[in-house]
């Protein structure tokens, strides 16, 4: 019996993707019954069970249960989030991957500019929030400043690789073939960096996700992280899960676009 | 008889390296002439600085003393007139098998419509039409090299210089691309320079072998390979030239071959 006239493959198909779905599902769904065992018939607990959290999630976005300071704000706030992640990672793109490329390719760039950025490295951005207070003021601009350098390393150090792990063999076969010493970098650097490149990309993008809780410390009234650090002042604890939970689908849904 | 001017004239090549383990005399006051259309091998142990004559040729290196010129102008630097072709293939991995071949047509400004004809002819000659638009990571390695043959010619190309091109492939796709590289030589007469540590392969490809030996690298001895073709490996000529080359390569030595050799002739 031929492949099309099987009647079995249709269902074995539909079964094999239904596999496909199901499996990742299982680790949710465990640690969502872990959970609310752990909360179950405990008043007294500092957790919130899921069901509270899925109230405070349903509350925020469209509101009509609580009717509190929070209520139907999701929109506000994912907008503003979202900008400032953006924001800063285009322009830790913008400044990351040039200086990178020359970095990578000029001897002296890297003299003058690599001990410098590997002594900064290491200063984790939360450090940089009293500094970029003072900088940039109380406000969205301090926390455009940390986006911005939560992204700008993986950028970099990324880019900078790229360079360097270029085949030197590939140097030389392209000038054997005619190829002048100006036209190497745009058709032998760039196009074979570009992999390495796109990584750092992805992981900036990860990374600016990742500070905007901190980033957003700055004394700014909109934003994901400001009502996580507001809620948690207010002993709001689902409202603090519930923002994790956003930005967690937001990252998510954004490290697909790139 | 050459009254020609001969393609290639090496005088006195010398290349040290300057490493902080002290000097390397990588190669020492080597000379050779080339005449168009010949196919030269250079055969030779490690370090015996086959691959670093080969670079010098190709521009890929300046020298420390002497130096190559082609049609009697000094040769400065890498260019398309002498294409070479790597052990480790080079491809660009971004670009297709056309991608490829077209580079050096497209680097040389030439119009879309002459790079289309020139990709595709070269693409027929080594045979991988039905693989014009594959990536090199989806190739066999002697396909790999097909490839990076075609790439060289795309840009007449009048020297081909191959650093021991078919020493990744297995026997038999060796075989098979040893037969091709002939048959193309003989098409196109272009000169071909080819370092080799086989000596099989250098009685089986080349007019003439050259004999390296190391510390420091030069040339002991220039040999015309007098077998018609083509030619057979399993033949008693085939074998008693090959017993005379294996003796050379580790007699480290300069004394002159006798003339009770007539079929691998010292040339003067």
């Amino acid at each position: 019996m031929s492949r099309e006239d099987d009647p079995s493959r249709p269902t074995a198909a539909l079964l094999s993707a239904l596999g496909r779905s199901t499996w990742p599902l299982v680790v949710p769904i465990a640690g969502l019954l872990l959970w609310w065992l752990g909360t179950k018939d405990k008043p007294a607990s500092l957790v919130p069970p899921p069901v509270e959290v899925g109230r405070a999630l349903w509350d925020l976005a469209a509101g009509g249960l609580y009717d509190d300071a929070f209520s139907a704000t999701l929109p506000t706030h994912l907008v503003a989030s979202v900008s400032r992640v953006y924001g800063g990672f285009l322009l830790a793109a913008l400044i990351g991957v040039p200086l990178g490329l020359m970095i990578g390719r000029i001897a002296v760039v890297r003299s003058m500019f690599e001990p410098s950025l590997q002594i900064l490295r290491p200063v984790p951005v939360t450090a940089w929030l009293p500094l970029a207070m003072i900088l940039f003021g109380i406000g969205p601009r301090s926390a455009f400043f940390l986006v911005f350098l939560g992204a700008f390393y993986p950028v970099l150090v990324n880019t900078i690789f790229g360079v360097r792990s270029v085949d030197p063999r590939l140097f030389e076969a392209a000038s054997m073939l005619g190829a002048t010493s100006s036209a190497i970098f745009p058709k032998v650097v760039l196009p074979a960096a570009l992999p390495s490149i796109f990584t750092g990309l992805r992981l900036g993008l990860g990374f600016a996700w990742v500070v905007i809780v901190v980033g957003e410390m700055t004394g700014v009234q909109t934003g994901l992280g400001a009502i996580i650090m507001e809620a948690r002042q207010l002993s709001r604890t689902e409202i603090v899960i519930a923002g994790m939970v956003v930005i967690g689908i937001a990252g998510f849904i954004s490290d697909q676009f790139v | 008889m050459p009254d020609a001017l001969p393609i290639l004239e090496i005088a006195g090549l010398s290349k040290t390296y300057k490493t902080r383990a002290g000097e390397i005399p990588a190669l020492s006051n080597a000379s050779l002439t080339i005449d168009k259309g010949e196919f030269v091998c250079l055969i030779g142990a490690s370090g015996c600085g086959k691959s670093t004559l080969l670079r010098l040729i190709g521009g890929f290196e300046t020298p420390t003393a002497g130096g190559v010129k082609m049609w009697d102008a000094l040769v400065t630097g890498p260019g398309p007139d002498r294409g070479i072709v790597f052990q480790d293939y080079a491809l660009f991995p971004w670009l297709t098998v056309r991608g490829n071949i077209a580079f050096g047509p497209k680097a040389r400004g030439l119009s879309r419509k002459e790079v289309r004809a020139a990709s595709d002819r070269f693409i027929e000659m080594v045979g991988l039409a039905r693989f014009a638009d594959a990536y090199p990571h989806q190739l066999s390695g002697g396909m790999r090299q097909r490839v990076a043959i075609a790439r060289v010619l795309a840009n007449d190309t009048q020297v081909i210089l191959m650093d021991e091109p078919f020493g990744a492939l297995d026997a038999m796709t060796r075989e098979r691309l040893q037969e091709d590289l002939l048959e193309l030589w003989q098409r196109t007469q272009l000169t071909v320079i080819f370092v080799t540590h086989a000596i099989e392969e250098a009685i089986l490809l080349a007019d003439r072998v050259v004999v390296m030996t190391p510390a420091p690298g030069r040339i002991q001895s220039d040999n015309h390979v007098a077998l018609a073709r083509p030619r057979d490996v399993a033949s008693p000529e085939f074998n008693s030239v090959r017993r005379e080359l294996s003796r050379l390569l580790v007699s480290h030595t300069t004394k002159p071959l006798t003339a009770a050799r007539p079929l691998l002739r010292a040339l003067p």
